[in-house]
């Protein structure tokens, strides 16, 4: 980078604010996704929405793409940084600003923890919904950027829906306001796009979340089947019977051998364990909880047992929260994969996804959101055997083509960031993408943040003739111009 | 108009005769009469249509069934009335995973009536839903009193597909509830009251039809004491479905409550419900009390304003006093009825001046507060009056998208915040 440019920067931020050492830079070199990995020119960790316009008001006006990223804790390389640019990380902007429990909101910065919301809003009996696995280290500007959902979004909804208004920073530095403190504010519902834009359409630098109250009673069950397909009947049945848990979660028998052998959580060792979580007001809870024991020993649950304490379910839900990080104890490498498909598809994709690995020679362990068709098949193998790799690779992305082919989706809360991006057009057609592209050229047209994620070939944005000048995505040959 | 003649050969070719004819007086636009309506008969010749009037230049008004056809401005320029009525299957209802796609001429009411077929809903509950189409209650944002469960449709719809003026039907999300590929356009579409592309689809998560409901009533002296009430029941441990307050000029006010739960679960709750709210008295409703909202337009007289306001439920009691001391001074009589959400209708009857003095006070009240008021029906002496209010210091942005998706402003020009 040019030593002004870079003085510039550093001026904005104060020496303190600015990583430029490669010894440093490495920590950003990738984030939860570490098999891609691009070290930036610097990283600048600015205190206040002021320093974060200031700079990426430079950025616009030297034409230099920037990544903004929370805690680097995603999944598909949306906080990677890109090439000849720039990271923004929003760490330092961590102060809870407002909490107004009157009005059941609370304002934050986007470097704030999501477990952190809850912290402070817990003693009030409240809480932040939205429950990613990775909750006690991940940001809410992250999880705003990814849309992030968790266990507990199929009965309180995602990011999005607890999100009610946010303060941005256009990728030309300048500041505005979207949805607010009430809702319906006139206008486009740009808060909605913005939520799981995967950063590409600015930098939010204030979040204005919704919070709940804590229902009267939480009851969490584990019902242990003889396979998969049993505990997905279980589950078309609670959902059937005009039910809506607060969570459903099913593990395989590897996925639960790994959380036994990481965190010991006491799980049944059978070959489906399916969670049921309820929550509500206490007969009701207890009613419907009764129902959901029948149906489980109805589809062939062998074991039912009930979390007898706060304690025990705490275990219960550590154990499959660990989930991920569970397949260290179990393989050398994995890939975690986040396909949706219609509920009613489990049992088809389920012994399709068996054939494949089996035919592979690759283990896969099954950990999901049954509830809602959220599959993250964890691929496994061995980085030092030749080959392994690669096969991993093609086989999770075959299965996310069981997903589509079943009517799903390639991502249900890991977003699409690098790692999904080729297979977006096996999920769109090109005038969707291309309408997707138009919006994004509304927010950015210079496409300078985080620039070649989320769409497969980047757009650029029709400019007027004569005022043509090469794009550095096209020098690179990353972007043609249309 | 040789351009229009052109345009209308053109159309006529594409649509055929059957689907094609002429605007009559109640095709008028709050008082602006374009000159056709089309009836396509499916999306593709809708998308068709579009394009046509794109390159002609022809202003177009995406139409259901006309039903808030006057909410936002006065179109800038009308000439072609483009209807849905004809896309109205319910292309897919997979029960077993709570979903439906449905075309966007369909009913509400004839929607819930195929998912009540499996026990299911679309939990939500709109105005006139035996004639509203989904279409458009998605574009003007309509919403009710179960929205405070269950949210609002930008929160249940999970995939649309849309018509653009050049012509390109694109679809985002999908058919599943959990689904983070792409940008989410259908929230963008939801409420942006036709001016980005016509919504031709919608896919819905769907929720099951309760068990037992039940509504109690209760009321309170004044504001203070109701807003009390409102705020200690959000804050509580029920897990009520609807909450709305009720409100006039001249009556106490009254607030409704719906549960939905099982027997034991409602029992329990009611109990809870009678402890919380003390000396009030709490009696069960009927469940046509949750018409109130609706019965605010029965029938709106030419000295009628409605609209929507949004506000903080901890300025429920300021909001109330400032509409009594002002429809007082103005001898505008009001009612209101305001979901605990924060979101309400607003009914003010009065001669236009006043009217007029009375909206603009209590936009620039709520607007003060962080809160909105949007008109959207009044009388015909006050269209000049902006529909919106202030649109914030996003409205360069939203007209950035608008000009992506709508370059020459063919889609309802004028109507929109900011005269988009």
């Amino acid at each position: 980078m040019d030593a002004r440019i870079f003085q510039e920067l550093r001026s904005i931020v104060g020496a303190h604010g600015l990583v430029s050492s490669p010894e440093e830079l490495h920590t950003y070199e990738c984030d939860g996704l570490t098999n891609f990995r691009v070290m930036p020119l610097a990283v600048l960790l600015p205190s206040d929405t002021q320093q974060v316009q200031a700079i990426v008001g430079v950025c616009h006006r030297e034409r230099i793409p920037f990544v903004a990223r929370g805690s680097g804790t995603g999944l598909s390389g949306g906080a990677l940084p890109v090439e000849n640019g720039i990271v923004i990380s929003l760490a330092r902007m961590n102060r809870i600003l407002e909490m107004d429990l009157a009005n059941a909101r609370v304002v934050v910065e986007p470097g704030v923890i999501n477990l952190d919301v809850t912290g402070r809003v817990q003693p009030y009996q409240y809480f932040y919904a939205p429950d990613p696995s990775s909750q006690s280290v991940c940001s809410i500007g992250g999880n705003v950027a990814e849309n992030s959902g968790g266990a507990h979004c199929l009965k309180y909804g995602f990011t999005t829906t607890h999100v009610l208004g946010l303060e941005v920073v256009l990728p030309d530095g300048s500041l505005v306001h979207l949805g607010g403190k009430c809702l319906d504010m006139p206008g486009y519902d740009l808060m909605g796009v913005f939520v799981g834009s995967e950063g590409t359409l600015g930098i939010a630098t204030k979040v204005t979340l919704r919070i709940v109250k804590r229902p009267e009673c939480i009851r969490t069950l584990l019902a242990a089947f003889p396979g998969t397909n049993e505990a997905g009947a279980a589950v078309s049945d609670i959902i059937a019977a005009g039910m809506l848990p607060a969570a459903i979660e099913m593990m395989d028998n590897l996925a639960i051998q790994a959380a036994e052998a990481a965190v010991h959580p006491n799980y049944p060792d059978c070959g489906g364990l399916l969670l049921v979580e309820l929550d509500g007001p206490v007969a009701e809870v207890e009613a419907l909880m009764r129902d959901v024991d029948e149906i489980c020993r109805k589809n062939g649950a062998w074991e039912v047992r009930l979390a007898k304490s706060d304690t025990e379910r705490m275990l219960v839900w550590k154990g499959r929260k660990a989930a991920f990080a569970a397949m260290g104890r179990i393989s050398p490498n994995y890939i975690v994969q986040d396909g949706v498909i219609p509920r009613t598809a489990l049992p088809r994709v389920m012994s399709e996804i068996a054939r494949l690995s089996e035919e592979a020679g690759i283990r896969v362990a099954n950990v999901f959101h049954a509830g809602d068709g959220n599959l993250h098949p964890l691929v496994l193998y061995d980085r030092r055997i030749a080959g392994q790799e690669q096969a991993a690779e093609s086989l999770s992305y075959r299965i996310l083509e069981l997903c589509l082919e079943a009517g799903g989706s390639i991502t249900g809360e890991h977003g699409v960031g690098e790692e999904k991006k080729r297979m977006m057009s096996k999920m769109f057609a090109e005038p969707d993408l291309d309408t997707m592209q138009r919006v994004r050229c509304a927010f950015d047209p210079l496409q300078l943040s985080n620039p070649t994620k989320v769409f497969p070939t980047p757009r650029l944005c029709g400019e007027k003739p004569g005022e043509y000048v090469a794009h550095p995505l096209e020098t690179a040959g990353v972007a043609e111009r249309y | 108009m040789l351009k229009t003649s052109a345009f209308e050969e053109n159309l006529r070719a594409r649509v055929g005769e059957a689907n094609l004819h002429l605007a009559s007086a109640g095709d008028a636009v709050s008082g602006v009469l374009p000159e056709f309506v089309a009836e396509p008969n499916d999306e593709r010749q809708l998308a068709g249509i579009l394009s046509l009037a794109n390159e002609a230049g022809i202003a177009v008004v995406p139409r259901g069934s006309g039903t808030k056809l006057d909410w936002g401005n006065p179109p800038r320029r009308a000439q072609l009335i483009l209807s849905t009525a004809r896309l109205n299957r319910i292309v897919e209802h997979v029960w077993a995973d709570l979903t439906v796609t449905v075309e966007a001429g369909c009913t509400l009411q004839s929607l819930q009536q195929t998912l009540g077929q499996h026990g299911q809903r679309l939990a939500f509950d709109g105005l006139w839903p035996e004639r509203a189409t989904i279409g458009g209650i998605l574009s003007t944002n309509d919403s009710g009193a179960l929205r405070l469960r269950f949210g609002a449709l930008r929160d249940l719809i999970i995939g649309v597909t849309i018509a653009l003026p050049d012509g390109t039907l694109a679809s985002s999300g999908g058919k599943v509830v959990k689904n983070v590929a792409g940008y989410d356009l259908p929230k963008l579409v939801t409420g942006a009251l036709g001016t980005l592309g016509i919504i031709t689809r919608a896919v819905f998560r769907l929720h099951p039809l309760p068990r037992t409901a039940k509504t109690f009533s209760f009321s309170a002296e004044n504001s203070a004491d109701m807003q009390q009430l409102i705020l200690a029941i959000q804050d509580s441990q029920l897990a009520h479905t609807s909450l709305q307050i009720r409100g006039a000029a001249s009556e106490l006010l009254a607030a409704d409550i719906l549960f939905e739960a099982t027997d034991a679960g409602l029992a329990a709750q009611e109990s809870q419900l009678r402890d919380l709210l003390g000396s009030a008295r709490v009696e069960q409703s009927p469940g046509s009390i949750w018409d109130a909202r609706q019965n605010l337009w029965n029938p709106p007289a030419n000295s009628t304003l409605l609209g929507k306001i949004s506000l903080l439920p901890t300025h429920i009691a300021k909001t109330f006093d400032f509409l009594k001391s002002l429809g007082n001074s103005r001898k505008v009589s009001w009612q209101i009825v305001l979901q605990a959400t924060g979101i309400g209708m607003l009914w003010l009857e009065g001669d236009p001046d006043q009217l007029s003095a009375v909206v603009k006070q209590s936009r620039t009240e709520l607007e003060s507060r962080s809160g909105a008021l949007v008109i959207l029906h009044r009388p015909s002496e006050l269209r000049a009056i902006d529909a919106w209010g202030n649109a914030g210091d996003s409205i360069s942005l939203m007209r950035a998208v608008k000009h992506q998706l709508d370059p020459k402003s063919i889609l309802n020009p004028g109507r929109f915040v900011g005269g988009i």
